[in-house]
């Protein structure tokens, strides 16, 4: 560690490379938010439309998961790299989760 | 501040060490404290063993027998092996990774701190009006029933050191995952760092389901609620599930390392690479993954229905195959090998078949219909002391050896070491073979004594027999241990000749800075592709010498964790209403939250060591390494 810092130099093509990348990014954020908000309405629709809770719970569930990899991916920078490693071990506990959900769920509350 | 090499008052030395932040010397406070309780829970076993000697015996009551029983299991797995091999992980996983420390210092010396306080905690019960009772299992039927304070003293002192080792867990990971030298890729990791890894993600997903069952356990106990209590509508299988859902898990956390320190000693006695090294990471991974999947197989015989029962009787037999994987690979790593029988491989030799022979139990308990026969038998007691004794204490033995040197640069006697093996593993055999046939005659585990005319007399008596060997094969290893102190024989980087991996290119100990440059990883076994291509360093380097940044030393972690040990006695004595207990309870976490508060706001950003006093202490390292060439020679070669 501490040698000395450096000043970062850009060179131009660098520059535009960034500035690229930053744009494609800016519109995965806004394609993303634009998605969240009309899933939200679809939730908000469910149940004002009053359909059975057997349909609505499954469906808002599901929304929600979409909004959490959402999330993830397009505001809390898991689609940039060197995230790998997290997302591994985010599935990881996601699964293990699943399973002792699943396991209770089925063989002591069913 | 390169003053490692002066000598210290003892004062100052003590208090190095409660203040230290050094994974090296954390490592020593993890195996003495460690290395101290498996003393403890040794002399439990040896009561037990005293106790069951004979028909009728009555050398421990009923109720003494239960207490020592579960003291015996919670403080071996807990206290004992548990920190063994976070003793090894702290001391050698950072070198071999070519890191100056773990990712998170502070947090290294909490993890351990928080240890310690809660393994005090849980055995000052003896003194307190009586030790948990309930198994090291803990059922919830059986604790809540359990009179006195013992129960909470287990899960109050469990939830304490439960935090440490997810501290450590999670220090290993982000250690693994950020800190590795230059060119050590994954795929270049020694196996020994890759099984802490994989422990250490087992830690992390295993403990938090402990905790949450230690939760509703406190709550049901402390506090009035009703979550296993079945009369007010509670679940009390839902505690041995969360149970279990940690607690396979964790005989995998205990038995990766272990696989790891005999992957090492494989390796380095028999001259070789390993055979088969991504086979052997690729079924680590795999067994750290199903090792969540199956741990219902404790609890066949609790009437789960015969789809549960099926579906976990697969999933557990699948188990065998990566650890059928493993143990190929290490027949043919010491195939063709230059083997030396060094102390260390005697252990792993002689650790292959009797681990091979807990897991043939293992798998023949995962039939569901026979464990229904198995079940709380002394068969299950053969086979899970084959796997832990037979595995996690063999690689601690073993360890001990194999690491020594590096951690207090000197060696132990191999002599002594021989004595103490023969001991130790004939004593082993004699105790626990014998069990698997009082357990097929049907004698039931957890009872404190047996009767004349049950025929188990002399199969008892030779488990005893076997019980004594072994505590006379650990005493030699104490006397060899003291010996080899006081003599004090320095050695040099690679004591054993045949070190392969990062760790044995560097003095031992190392200094506290470890790597003075960081080495680049040219390929697996770093060290030992140095040696063969005459590299005289034996390392290569991947930056120049420059300062190295350090953290400061603190007491902080120590006072944390003695405010939540002060807090659980107020939490405890709460419900006996005692008029101090909440104040002790909130002057408890007073002390905790303060210090915390403490640490953040007070900044610390360590200490520089400059280049000059490198080259300087370099210099001192060279000096002393051509005194021990010229004097004896250190080491095994
Ligand atoms: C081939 C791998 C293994 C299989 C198939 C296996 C299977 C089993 C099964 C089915 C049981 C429950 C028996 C019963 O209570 O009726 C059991 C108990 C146990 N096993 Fe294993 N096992 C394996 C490896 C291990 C390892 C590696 C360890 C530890 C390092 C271990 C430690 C234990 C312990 C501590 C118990 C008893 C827990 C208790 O009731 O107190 N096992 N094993
Ligand atoms: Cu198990």
């Amino acid at each position: 560690m501490a040698h000395d810092t450096h000043d970062i130099h850009r060179s131009r093509a660098e520059f535009e490379f960034i500035k690229r990348k930053r744009a494609t990014e800016m519109r995965g954020q806004l394609t993303s938010f634009a998605m969240m908000i009309f899933l939200t309405l679809i939730a908000f629709t469910v149940v004002a439309a009053d359909f059975s809770n057997y349909l609505i719970v499954p469906i808002i569930l599901l929304l929600a998961a979409i909004q959490v990899v959402l999330q993830l991916y397009n505001f809390m920078h898991m689609s940039n790299k060197g995230h790998g490693m997290m997302a591994f071990f985010m599935f990881s506990g996601i699964f293990v989760a699943f399973t002792i959900v699943l396991t209770m769920v089925t063989i002591v509350w069913w | 501040m390169s003053s490692n090499s002066q000598k210290k008052g003892f004062g100052a030395t003590i208090w190095d060490y409660l203040t230290t932040v050094d994974h090296k010397k954390i490592a020593i406070l993890y195996l003495i404290s460690g290395g101290f309780f498996f003393l403890v829970g040794g002399v439990e076993a040896m009561m037990i063993r005293i106790q069951l000697m004979k028909a009728g015996n009555d050398f421990l009551s009923a109720g003494t027998y239960n207490e020592v029983l579960t003291m015996h299991g919670t403080t071996m797995i807990f206290l004992a092996a548990m920190p063994i091999l976070l003793a090894f992980m702290n001391a050698v996983s950072p070198l071999q990774i070519g890191a100056r420390d773990v990712a998170f210092p502070f947090l290294n010396s909490l993890g351990f701190w928080l240890f310690f306080f809660g393994g005090i905690f849980l055995n000052l019960s003896w003194f307190l009006g009586g030790a948990p009772d309930a198994g090291w299992t803990n059922y919830a039927s059986l604790a809540l029933a359990s009179e006195g304070h013992g129960i909470d003293f287990y899960s109050l002192g469990l939830t304490i050191s439960g935090f440490g080792t997810l501290i450590a867990g999670i220090n290993f990971l982000v250690t693994i995952i950020n800190m590795r030298a230059p060119g050590m890729t994954y795929m270049r990791m020694p196996l020994f760092t890759w099984t802490t890894f994989v422990a250490s993600a087992l830690i992390l997903l295993a403990f938090p389901p402990l905790t949450v069952g230690i939760f509703f356990m406190v709550f049901d106990r402390l506090f009035g609620a009703n979550f296993f209590d079945v009369t007010m509508g509670g679940n009390t299988i839902i505690w041995e599930h969360f149970f279990w859902i940690f607690g396979h898990p964790e005989v995998y956390i205990l038995i990766l390392p272990a696989f790891g320190i005999f992957s090492e000693i494989f390796a380095i006695f028999s001259r070789k690479r390993l055979f088969g090294y991504t086979a052997l990471v690729f079924a680590t991974i795999l067994i750290g993954f199903y090792g969540f999947m199956v741990w219902a197989h404790h609890m066949f015989t609790v009437g789960l229905g015969p789809t549960a029962n099926a579906v976990f009787a697969l999933a557990t037999m699948i188990i065998a195959v990566p650890t059928g994987i493993k143990i190929f690979n290490w027949l043919l790593t010491i195939w063709g090998g230059n083997i030396s029988f060094t102390v260390p491989m005697i252990y792993a030799v002689a650790f292959i078949p009797s681990f091979v022979a807990g897991g043939v139990t293992g798998v023949m308990q995962a039939i569901a219909p026979l464990d229904y026969q198995l079940h709380d038998s002394y068969f299950i007691v053969a086979h899970f002391h084959y796997v832990i004794v037979g595995g996690v204490v063999l690689a601690i033995l073993a360890g001990t050896h194999l690491y020594w040197p590096k951690m207090f640069g000197t060696m132990l006697s191999e002599k002594l070491g021989k004595w103490t093996f023969w001991f130790f593993f004939i004593g082993f055999h004699l105790t626990f073979f014998i069990q698997h046939f009082l357990g097929l005659m049907g004698m039931p585990r957890r009872v404190y004594t047996f009767g004349a005319d049950q025929g188990w007399d002399l199969f008892n008596a030779i488990s005893s027999a076997g019980a004594l060997l072994m505590a006379i094969g650990v005493i030699i290893l104490l006397v060899n241990v003291v010996m080899t102190v006081v003599k004090g024989e320095r050695v040099g980087n690679d004591p054993w000749g045949d070190g392969r991996t990062l760790e044995w290119a560097i003095p031992s100990p190392p200094p506290f800075y470890n790597f003075a440059q960081t080495p680049l990883v040219r390929g697996l076994d770093p060290y030992w592709i140095e040696k063969m291509e005459g590299n005289k360093e034996g390392m290569v380097y991947a930056e120049p010498l420059g300062d190295i940044h350090m953290p400061n030393g603190s007491f902080i972690p120590f006072v944390i964790s003695l405010g939540m040990f002060i807090a659980a006695f107020g939490a405890m004595y709460h419900t006996d209403g005692h008029a101090w207990a909440l104040p002790v309870l909130i002057g408890g976490l007073a002390i905790t939250f303060g210090s915390m508060l403490v640490r953040s706001l007070k900044d610390d950003l360590g200490f520089h060591v400059t280049k000059e006093e490198l080259i300087a202490d370099n210099e001192r390292i060279q000096r002393e390494a051509r005194a021990l060439e010229g004097g004896k020679k250190g080491g095994l070669k």
